[in-house]
């Protein structure tokens, strides 16, 4: 059994606003949400006091005590994003959400970080004040995907795709083989990551963020000469995605269909990137989706302004599409948002491929010359009208995800 | 604690915790069936008394527990008995 997948909702809580007009216009004027983070002082030892956090929302009023117990602020962004998603999609209380076929794939980097310090607190002191009976489930890697669950009444398979900074992209991978292979009708895929210091360490401790403290809007600086690290950022982003014969029996509204997934893995180092398996999965993803390298019109990159990622993926893209692909990074808008951004910039990416506009990479004015040729999309971005777009991402441990998408006419 | 406070406190307590009405909050209110209240809020609402009393509450003083009333003698008789010692 093979069937055809499409996307018929997005829904995202980001730093530059949680509609697609909002963030075009952004876009379009090349701000970034990137700022100084003045509640990080306290943390002498981190270099980097930038971030890029999530824009102010508000929750409607079934967002209560009772169904927001078990949330973190992950598992709130995570809820509400797909909530907006299925309202997009036309699916909000729709009896298919609640019959067994639709299922959810969602991941972060982990859960929440302030349970996670209670437990901490509980192992330094001996005593379990601060834990209540919510702690571990706001706290567990798997907290967005079940709370979405528990929120809508969703039956379905549970798929958590909790990888770093490919979260998001698995969880649209892995929803659409379940799609494609009939297991479900309807999946609810994405990634959130909330905001903490803790993922800004992590990186700092590698020498992987920038610095450039006192000119927070410019950085990140993806593929340029120089780039000194990156940004975290924080967000949500689910897509909906359906059978295309079920979308089509209920009139949806279709942004794009799912034609290629590919998914592998370095095998070599648990932080440093390798080009040919990266360049590998891009294959992958071609294959599956039965098209050339020249079919596909935009390479939307991972491109985190890492001093060897973005060097690796630069090669690994070259290799397989060329040196005249289009390319450009968000993540020189929003930061790194690790969990988010593999379903961030899947929906972003097909808005401009439907829009007919790719927006440029900010803050890269002189390319890396260590970086290998491409068609970097700078300056006012460009009008492409193309009909495939890929989205590829890579996280730690070696893990590398590349989507195809096709325009839907 | 005197035992007359320990029903305003526990209104209180319920109200800030659960976000429940105060007039909803009388002695006979049920936790379950008009509080709304479930195994994880019950929990919850142990973890409190026991920052409230000083006292550690075993599971069998709560298996019992059906109304407000109930968890209102089961702090008063908590309350009869010598304190916790601290912890380490």
């Amino acid at each position: 059994m093979s069937r055809r997948v499409v996307i018929t909702g997005c829904g995202g809580l980001t730093a530059l606003g949680h509609d697609w007009r909002s963030i075009a216009a952004r876009l379009r004027a090349k701000q970034s949400g990137v700022r100084f983070m003045e509640e990080w002082a306290a943390y002498s030892d981190i270099n980097s006091k930038l971030a890029a956090p999530v824009a102010a929302y508000e929750l409607p009023s079934q967002y209560n005590r009772k169904s927001m117990r078990s949330m973190g602020p992950v598992a709130v962004m995570s809820t509400r994003a797909s909530e907006l998603a299925l309202e997009d999609a036309g699916l909000a209380g729709d009896p298919v959400i609640k019959s067994g076929r639709t299922g959810i794939a969602h991941g972060a980097c982990a859960g929440s970080a302030e349970p996670t310090m209670a437990f901490g607190r509980m192992a330094e002191s001996g005593s379990i004040k601060g834990l209540t009976s919510n702690t571990y489930v706001q706290m567990m890697a798997h907290t967005g995907a079940v709370n979405i669950s528990l929120f809508f009444g969703i039956t379905g398979r549970i798929i958590p795709s909790t990888s770093a900074c490919t979260s998001g992209s698995q969880a649209i991978g892995f929803a659409y083989e379940t799609i494609k292979y009939g297991l479900q009708d309807v999946m609810i895929a994405g990634g959130a990551e909330e905001l903490s210091v803790g993922p800004t360490a992590v990186f700092d401790t590698l020498f992987a963020t920038s610095r450039r403290n006192d000119a927070p809007h410019t950085t990140p600086r993806p593929f340029d000469k120089l780039r000194d690290g990156l940004v975290i950022g924080e967000g949500a982003c689910s897509l909906i995605l359906e059978d295309l014969e079920h979308a089509k029996a209920r009139g949806a509204k279709i942004y794009a269909e799912v034609v290629g997934y590919g998914c592998n893995a370095d095998g070599a180092h648990i932080t440093q990137p390798q080009a040919e398996t990266m360049g590998v999965v891009m294959e992958l993803a071609l294959k599956d989706a039965g098209l050339p390298a020249s079919a596909i019109g935009y390479i939307n990159a991972h491109g985190t302004a890492t001093d060897r990622g973005d060097v690796a993926e630069s090669i690994a893209t070259n290799k397989v599409f060329g040196p005249k692909a289009p390319i450009s990074s968000l993540k020189s808008y929003f930061g790194h948002t690790l969990g988010a951004c593999g379903s961030l910039e899947a929906w972003l990416s097909i808005e401009m491929m439907n829009t007919g506009w790719f927006a440029p990479t900010i803050n890269l004015d002189e390319v890396d010359p260590a970086c290998a040729e491409l068609d970097y999309l700078r300056g006012e971005g460009r009008a492409i009208q193309t009909e495939h777009i890929i989205s590829n991402n890579f996280a730690f441990g070696g893990i590398n995800t590349a989507l195809i998408f096709r325009r839907w006419s | 604690m005197r035992p007359q406070d320990v029903f305003q406190t526990l209104k209180d307590t319920l109200v800030e915790q659960f976000d429940l009405e105060p007039e909803k909050i009388t002695p006979e209110a049920r936790l379950s069936e008009d509080l709304d209240l479930d195994s994880i809020d019950a929990v919850d609402m142990i973890i409190k008394l026991q920052e409230m009393t000083g006292r550690k509450v075993s599971p069998e003083d709560f298996k019992s527990v059906r109304t407000v009333a109930d968890v209102q003698h089961v702090i008063e008789r908590l309350l009869a008995e010598p304190p916790a010692q601290p912890g380490p």
